[in-house]
């Protein structure tokens, strides 16, 4: 196993019962990186969320989380990370510095260091006015903001933000994005799970499409873009005669009349431009222009899963 | 920090944070607490004539009675408070705040130690609001200090036993509705006991239960001590039970902790 792998995951299985949840998965994610499980509701997002961070033990296989294995040494794993799920975690009847001060006291952290990192947290989360009132008279937004702020409180290197930004309005939703890249800038490492395909594009390094409890792809927003069809590379020419010059020698028909363009399939690869442009080179085509367009990850979704994607993606 | 000081730093952030929430969300404490003083006075002004005259006494009446019923009043307060528990844990257990307790690295068992020593403070202060009642419509105890403290702590004991029993039935349902059912029966037993009437005037069978069943000798034991009637074996007996009830409510609190659903 990668021993820079700040999550390493390997043949975990899960059921309930009959049905299998998780099937085999296997899941590395480097030290400092965010790497977003994308699926549909069912798809083991958040029982693999669960067994992570020590809720539900698994059936089977292994896991190491900062070093630490997850089932002979679930203590050390604990200190490591924080949970922010997609049910509030806040005491309802403390307000919110006195949740702060719950945590501080629960980690072992000294009065004083308490106080300033709750200081900190509550002025770096935009929740200095609301310190005071308990969360039943928080936004939805704010309410995630502190529950994401006690989980930092201890300073974890892992975090696991199980569907961080579900139910948020956009101008939450880019919040807690804009938190999400600062804890990366500090160099820790972030799982996520999500149903917003956007979501994942924006703030993952890497992307795993979870389906009925298997990993059916893994790879960069773009890399996953490219395993499906749709894409093309579009070559612009000065005049009518490059065009059909490098129409000739590429076999594709021209595209609409009066528009000097071409439009080849292909994934946009770098290997794939470079062949296709030495092709034109050495039929002495000059291209005035050249654009990728790769299909966005609703396409990825659909193809890797077999269906669309979930209402909320869409809406 | 060793393992102790660790389950004892971190029970006691959780009994803070419980009696936190017990000052800011007082309604159960107050119905746990009004429900035996509402008893105290029915069975005092509306029974107690009756029910005095029948107890034998020379002096009889209502005054005979009040001495009488306290005891059993106190234990169904206690009774009360375990209810009160159960719903008060089945609440937090439908809160995510559980689940991220679960994440963190922090003594399993302290939230439900957290819970039963609130529980313990909550149903004390209930009991000396209870006893506050009971000297202004009559009461008049004959125990010494020591005998008060005495009482105290066999009542303290019998709440601290009943208090694991109960955290115990509320992580065992899985809606705040049933968590308040299930003590119910509690509620019933200083009654199939020596709380209201002697069981000496009891049928056969029953009286055998009222004198073999857990109450009886906690509440002879109180009597004993606040009033200065007989306690015998009592004392060792309520003891014995409360031990055992302790016991069994903590290994059945823990298995169900361990074994509920994350979420």
């Amino acid at each position: 196993m990668n021993p820079a792998a700040a999550i390493a995951v390997t043949g975990l299985r899960k059921s309930f019962g009959p049905k299998v949840v998780l099937d085999d998965l296997d899941l590395t994610v480097p030290e400092g990186t965010v790497f977003a499980l994308l699926g549909p509701n069912g798809a083991g997002k958040t029982t693999t969320i669960d067994i992570l961070s020590t809720l539900t033990p698994a059936d089977g296989g292994e896991v190491r989380i900062a070093g630490h294995d997850l089932h002979r040494e679930p203590d050390a794993v604990r200190a490591s990370i924080a949970l922010t799920g997609q049910f509030s975690a806040v005491d309802d009847l403390l307000t919110g510095a006195e949740n702060l001060r719950l945590m501080a006291d629960l980690l072992h952290i000294g009065r004083r260091e308490g106080q300033n990192r709750a200081a900190d947290l509550l002025e770096r989360f935009d929740l200095v006015d609301a310190a005071d009132r308990v969360p039943s008279t928080y936004s939805g937004g704010m309410r995630r903001r502190l529950d994401l702020a006690m989980g930092l409180m201890g300073d974890p290197r892992v975090v696991f933000l199980d569907e961080p930004t579900t139910g948020l309005d956009p101008r939450s939703r880019r919040a807690m994005w804009d938190i999400v890249r600062g804890l990366v800038a500090d160099g820790v490492t972030i799982l996520l799970t999500t149903q917003y395909l956007e979501e994942a594009d924006q703030l993952a390094d890497r992307i795993g499409v979870l389906d009925a409890g298997r990993l059916v792809a893994e790879g960069t927003a773009d890399e996953l873009k490219r395993m499906v069809p749709g894409g093309h590379v579009r070559l612009e020419f000065a005049g009518q005669q490059p065009l059909d010059r490098a129409a000739l020698v590429l076999g594709v028909p021209a595209a609409d009349e009066g528009v000097l363009a071409l439009e080849v399939p292909g994934d946009g690869s770098v290997a794939t431009l470079k062949s296709l442009l030495a092709r034109l080179d050495d039929a002495g085509v000059d291209v005035a222009g050249l654009t990728v367009h790769t299909p966005d990850l609703d396409d990825v979704f659909l193809a890797l899963t077999g269906r669309p994607t979930p209402a909320e993606v869409t809406a | 920090m060793t393992t102790l000081a660790l389950t004892v730093n971190d029970s006691a952030t959780m009994l803070r944070r419980n009696l936190k929430r017990a000052v800011r969300y007082p309604g159960l404490t107050v119905i746990v607490a009004a429900m035996p003083i509402v008893f105290l006075l029915l069975f005092v002004f509306v029974f107690g004539g009756t029910l005095g005259a029948g107890l034998g006494a020379p002096s009889g009446g209502r005054a005979e009675y009040v001495a009488y019923v306290v005891p059993g009043i106190l234990v169904l307060a206690i009774t009360g408070g375990a209810q009160g528990t159960a719903i008060a844990i089945a609440m937090d257990m439908t809160e995510g705040i559980i689940a991220r307790f679960r994440t963190m690295s922090i003594a399993r068992a302290s939230v439900l130690t957290g819970h039963v020593v609130g529980a313990v403070i909550q149903t004390m202060v209930g009991l000396a609001l209870v006893v506050a009642v009971a000297l202004l419509v009559g009461f008049r105890p004959d125990a010494n200090p020591v005998e008060w403290l005495a009482a105290i702590g066999v009542l303290a004991m019998t709440s601290f036993a009943l208090s694991w029993l109960s955290v115990a039935m509320g992580l065992s349902t899985q809606t705040v509705e049933a968590a308040s059912n299930l003590p119910m029966p509690l509620m019933l037993l200083p009654f199939f006991g020596s709380g209201f009437v002697p069981v000496e005037s009891m049928p056969a069978g029953l009286r055998w239960f009222a004198e073999n069943q857990p109450f009886t000798p906690i509440i002879e034991t109180v009597r004993g001590l606040l009033t200065g009637t007989a306690i015998g074996s009592s004392g060792l007996l309520a003891t014995a039970w409360c031990a055992g009830i302790a016991l069994a409510g903590y290994l059945w609190a823990r298995r169900n902790y361990e074994r509920r659903p994350a979420r």
